[in-house]
């Protein structure tokens, strides 16, 4: 090792000898600094006011122009080497550094996160069906309507067709509520039908509308809920008929169940509100346990009912029936939800158990369109 | 309405199988529930042990000897049942024959070392019954060698079809036959019925004092009858769908109004005192009914009575004083008319319900009323012998028929298919109508036994049901200019955005009960007698709710009680202000119960979840709002809530002084406690339909976008005030300083302590500047900072902080 004392003599004697000893001694002071601070200390050794290398590049304009063409490039060629050596150093020693920094801040990347939000809530399968629902008819021209749920006996009853005392009034075993002064008595409405009659009352054919929302019958086991959810679908116009209901009745069937080409069977039936009537059967698989397909099989399951509009409801709903005609349907909402998802039991879906609600229930962004898939 | 094959051809000439006949039915609207087919039984023949020993290897096993009856040698079978014997006759099934009870088609085979040629067979095995205690154990005379299925009567397949209720016709085995041969499956065989010549008139006499409720009324005495137990071939019937036969006499009405949809009556004719008056009956008034329960009645409710008492509910069930036995000799046969209304509703206030009611309540062909007596007559004479009196007709004014005109176009016009008009007149002349006329319109007698047919509508269904719905093939429907605009309505949108903007903060969507406890629904405001349901399915299913909120707090508890605390869940649906259409309010509401923040829930290595508290509502809140389209930098909070929050711990969020668009806070001790719920709880609850509709222009350009060109900056101040201060007062009155410069008020820190003085707090905001024209130098900042000091102080009184 050479001392501050002896660069400075070599400083003064720019001799080659000394040249090569000064360079010798920084390059080995740069190779063995062991981080920032120790290499800049030899760099202000060097190059500092009265460092070393300084010091030999002040004596070049006190020589001769012989002696400054000797010594000149020997003593820029030591300072560029220098230089150098101690970028070099430096960056070296920057990365080692950094490379030490980043060990100490490592962390156990296995810790576990928080669920996000969007991923712990949920929507019940009655929302995502109505949606699903709503984006199907939506897409057919229907718009969606909907009614309140106390009413009025004629809206429920006697606009439909229910004419009074009539067993199929009685069918529907009715949740009323205590008479008013005038002996009037409001009830829950037993079906979504008296939408039918609202809208008839404030809009003009053409309609087309679908009308989801909760109903009540008094009623209650493992398939029959005191309260529950229907949808039903209502076109008017001058022409629509029972082979134009077939077609959008399929169309839904198809889309709602995701399927190619599904088999309905339509049966003659009874309803009040429609005439002529019918129920509709799906054809389906059964032959596994739990679990029903839709589109194959050879079994049939009713799904829904429907017919053309009752000629006593067009006119309740102040329409001609001679001028116009349409076709309404029927079906469960949670009933075609336990169908498609398998739920096996309807009254879990009062209960808000956070556990059938995370297992059954549906994403918050799963928003069910027709072109990203209903389901998807 | 069950029925068997045999009894259906009894009326109906047809080779059609037992398949097509159901398939038939159900595509005819006659939609068939049940097939009761035991024809898999047929290989089954009765056999008779000879001779039963001990297997020689096993204690529970004997080895019998049967005679099959084929006139080969008995063959050997071993057997386990407890009561094979010798002697015993039974059913055996022969190697080869399928034994649908145990699934499993029988073969020759050695059982512990000793050759078995068939078994002899259990109900069970049969699925017969349940009964599997022993072999069947047939009576001595049963015939060797027959068919089982054919002795035990199982050879004839039970349809029960789910009639609908504008049917009434179809509550008769004839009237279905009549249904099917319309259809093309098979002949109608006549269904005419001869008068009975009668000797004397039937001495009793009817008097109907509420015709109204009795539209016709017939009456016969048949003298020295001897009732004992019916036929075989009755009996079987009956049994066959269901009914026990008690009595010739009263088997008889029974067969006549499943056969012929006409529901009778017997009379013991020696325990009717006086003659017989059809009226309303007395209030109160008992009579004890054949089903041996004593029922009071209503004038509501139509009766038979004699100078006695009550001897029939009308329509609905004989009494049992004066019903037959088999002392019976003299017997009344009535067959009347009763009002289908008053029928039903008697049968439900009563609970009875009976295979008259059924027909009754639906319409009974008046038509049929005397060719039901003649009908019923000629059964008792044949089983019963007997002497009949002249039947005595009372009330009945005779039938006219309905004509309906009907334009054959409306077939096509409402079901979209062309019935050639020939085939439309064929299968209406084939279901009883008679059609008149020859031009497109026709007028069309209604037959007596459809009174549920009074249109053109319902004749377009009984054309489209007999020519196949089947054959109606499905036409697009054609889009609609007029009805191509909205789907949803803004309400219907905001509910869906609500629904999801609240899911994607954690919470769960629940469906809950829209009627609730009484005393849940007077905690949240509720109760009132408006929205009380008369009959309620449970005693706390009784009011309609005010609120979601204690719903879906009763609902946070049950997961709770299961050992989930820690739950968040919404709700958007009604709640109800009173019973008209527009007091259905749309809500959406939610609770987070224990520590189930935004973040997530419980115990966490980054720092544990919190209990939660009125702050988690109040972002829930506003994050609904947000969804729903309100103007969120527009909204009040005022401190305080409904009764029913913590008064310290709640808010109320306002648009202008009246809107009230929402509320949330933690829960007030007393709900707590009223509802039965432990917390840490909070809720909030936003009313969707009050948010202000959107302006009607539907699409809107966004205004334009002004960057400035200078630097942000932020600069904090600390005030002190009184501690009633609202933090929301001096952040408004820190952005009213300069509402150009000031971009935004923040509060970064609350602080209370002895230092600053009782009744004193610290309020630190950083305030937002963004400088529009020009940097801005010192002097401008200094002058900033004074107006937002002094604006400070004169709104709230507030202090800079030393």
């Amino acid at each position: 090792m050479v001392s501050v004392a002896d660069r400075e003599s070599f400083a003064v004697n720019a001799t080659a000898g000394n040249l090569e000893t000064l360079e010798a001694s920084l390059l080995a002071d740069i190779a063995s600094a062991a981080d920032e601070p120790a290499i800049e200390a030899v760099r202000i050794a060097a190059f500092g006011k009265k460092g070393t290398v300084s010091e030999m590049l002040k004596t070049l304009g006190a020589m001769t122009a012989e002696e400054r063409q000797v010594n000149g490039p020997a003593i820029n060629g030591l300072k560029n080497r220098v230089t150098e050596a101690l970028t070099a150093r430096k960056a070296e020693l920057k990365d080692v550094a950094i490379a030490a920094r980043l060990a100490a801040e490592k962390v156990d990347v296995t810790l576990p996160v928080r669920q996000s939000p969007a991923e712990r809530g949920r929507i019940h399968p009655i929302s995502q069906v109505i949606d699903e629902i709503a984006a199907i008819f939506g897409d057919l021209g229907f718009a969606i309507a909907e009614g309140p749920d106390i009413e009025t006996d004629y809206y429920n009853f006697t606009a439909l067709n229910f004419p009074d005392g009539h067993p199929a009034r009685e069918m529907h075993d009715t949740f009323f509520f205590q008479p008013d002064e005038k002996g009037e008595r409001k009830l829950l409405r037993t079906h979504t039908s008296p939408v039918q009659i609202r809208t008839m009352e404030k809009q003009k054919p053409p309609i087309r509308i679908v009308i989801p929302g909760k109903t009540y019958r008094q009623d209650s086991d493992a398939t029959h809920s005191p309260m529950f959810h229907q949808v039903e679908g209502l076109v008017i116009d001058k022409t629509a008929n029972v082979a134009n209901m077939k077609w959008v009745l399929e169309e839904f069937c198809k889309a709602f169940f995701e399927v190619p080409s599904v088999k309905m069977r339509f049966r003659p039936s009874f309803f009040p509100f429609t005439e002529p009537s019918l129920e509709v059967d799906i054809q389906c698989d059964r032959s596994r346990p739990g679990e029903v397909r839709f589109g194959e099989g050879s079994d049939w399951m009713e799904i829904l009912g429907c017919g053309m509009v009752h000629p006593n409801v067009l006119r309740a709903g102040g329409l001609d029936p001679d001028e116009y005609q349409g076709f309404a349907w029927g079906m469960g909402i949670d009933r075609i939800a336990m169908l498609k998802y398998g739920m096996p039991d309807l009254r879990a879906f009062f209960d808000a158990d956070v556990r059938w609600l995370s297992h059954y229930g549906f994403r918050p962004l799963d928003m069910p369109t027709l072109f990203g898939g209903l389901s998807a | 309405m069950k029925f068997t094959l045999s009894w259906l051809k009894d009326h109906l000439e047809t080779d059609a199988t037992l398949d097509e006949i159901v398939e038939r039915l159900t595509s005819i609207g006659l939609e068939v529930e049940h097939v009761d087919d035991k024809s898999g039984l047929k290989p089954f023949v009765i056999a008779k042990v000879l001779t039963a020993v001990q297997h020689p290897d096993a204690d529970r096993l004997r080895v019998l000897t049967v005679d099959t009856g084929d006139g080969k040698p008995p063959v050997q079978v071993v057997c386990g049942a407890p009561n094979a014997r010798a002697g015993l006759i039974g059913a055996f099934a022969a190697p080869g024959t399928y034994v649908p009870g145990i699934d499993v088609t029988l073969t020759v085979g050695k059982i512990r070392g000793v050759e078995s040629h068939g078994m002899m067979c259990s109900e069970r095995e049969l699925e017969l019954s349940d009964e599997h205690n022993g072999i069947i154990d047939l009576p001595a005379d049963a015939p060797v060698g027959a068919s089982f299925a054919s002795y035990a009567h199982l050879d004839d397949p039970v349809i029960e079809i789910n009639l609908t209720p504008n049917r009434p016709d179809a509550t008769s085995v004839y009237g279905i036959a009549r249904d099917l041969a319309a259809s093309g499956l098979g002949t109608l065989k006549s269904g005419a019925v001869e008068a009975i010549p009668a000797k004397g008139e039937t001495p009793v006499k009817v008097v109907i004092e509420a015709p109204e409720l009795c539209p016709g009324f017939a009456l016969r005495l048949v003298r020295g009858v001897k009732n004992g137990p019916s036929p075989k071939w009755l009996q079987q019937r009956l049994i066959a769908i269901g009914l026990r036969p008690i009595s010739a006499l009263v088997d008889i009405t029974n067969y006549v109004t499943f056969d012929r949809g006409r529901p009778l009556h017997v009379f013991d004719a020696s325990k009717v005192a006086g003659n017989l008056v059809v009226r309303r009956a007395k209030d109160g008034e008992r009579v004890l009914a054949l089903d041996g329960r004593e029922y009071t009645l209503t004038p509501e409710m139509c009766v038979i009575a004699d100078d006695d008492s009550v001897e029939s509910i009308a329509g609905v069930m004989g009494g049992e004083h004066s019903g037959c036995d088999e002392n019976t000799s003299d017997v009344l046969i009535e067959s009347a008319l009763w009002d289908p209304i008053t029928t039903a509703r008697t049968g439900r206030a009563l609970g009875i319900i009976t295979d008259a009611r059924y027909r009754f309540e639906r319409g009974v062909d008046p038509e049929f009323m005397v060719p039901g007596i003649e009908l019923a007559t000629r059964l008792v004479l044949d089983l019963c012998g007997g002497e009949p009196a002249q039947t005595e007709v009372v009330g009945y004014a005779g039938h006219v028929d309905k004509i309906v005109s009907f334009p054959l176009s409306e077939v096509t016009r409402l079901t979209g298919i062309e019935v050639p008009k020939a085939e439309c007149l064929e299968i209406l002349s084939r279901l009883g109508f008679k059609p008149q006329g020859s031009g497109d319109v026709v007028d069309v007698a209604v037959p007596s036994w459809r009174p549920d047919l009074d249109g053109k509508a319902d004749l377009v269904e009984e054309v489209m049901r007999i020519h196949g719905v089947d054959n109606i093939a499905p036409q697009p429907l054609g889009a609609h200019d007029a009805v191509n605009s909205k789907i949803l309505t803004t309400l219907q949108v905001r509910t869906r955005t609500a629904k999801r903007a609240l899911a994607v903060r954690g919470m769960m969507e629940a469906v809950t009960w829209s009627f609730i406890p009484a005393k849940h629904a007077e905690l949240f405001g509720g109760g009132q007698t408006a929205l009380k349901l008369a009959n309620p399915i449970a005693a706390d299913m009784s009011d309609m709710r005010p609120s979601l909120l204690p719903g879906l707090i009763a609902a946070a508890q049950r997961n709770a009680d299961k050992g989930i605390g820690d739950v968040a869940l919404f709700e958007v649906s009604g709640t109800y202000e009173g019973d008209g259409a527009d007091q259905q309010r749309r809500v959406a509401a939610g609770v987070r119960r224990g520590t189930a923040k935004l973040d997530g829930s419980g115990r966490n290595w980054a720092g544990n979840s919190g209990p939660v508290g009125v702050f988690d509502a109040k972002a829930d809140a506003i994050a609904a709002l947000e969804a729903c389209g309100a103007p969120v930098d527009r909204l009040q909070i005022e401190a305080g809530g409904p009764a029913w929050y913590h008064p310290g711990r709640s808010g109320t969020i306002k648009l202008g002084p009246k809107t009230v668009l929402g509320t949330f806070g933690e829960f007030h001790p007393k709900t707590m406690e009223g509802l039965d719920v432990s917390g840490p709880l909070c809720g909030f609850e936003v009313f969707v339909d009050a948010v202000p509709e959107p302006k009607a222009k539907p699409t809107k350009t966004k205004p334009k976008l002004e960057l400035s060109a200078f630097q942000a900056v932020k600069r904090d101040f600390a005030f002190v005030v009184d501690k009633s201060v609202e933090a929301g007062a001096l952040v408004r009155a820190a952005l009213a300083a300069d509402k150009k410069l000031i971009t935004g008020v923040s509060v970064f820190d609350i602080f209370e302590g002895a230092s600053l003085g009782a009744d004193k707090k610290s309020i630190a905001i950083e305030v937002s500047i963004q400088p529009v024209e020009k940097t801005l130098t010192d002097e401008d900042f200094e002058a900033l900072a004074k107006r937002i000091v002094e604006n400070v102080g004169k709104q709230t009184g507030g202090v800079l902080r030393a």
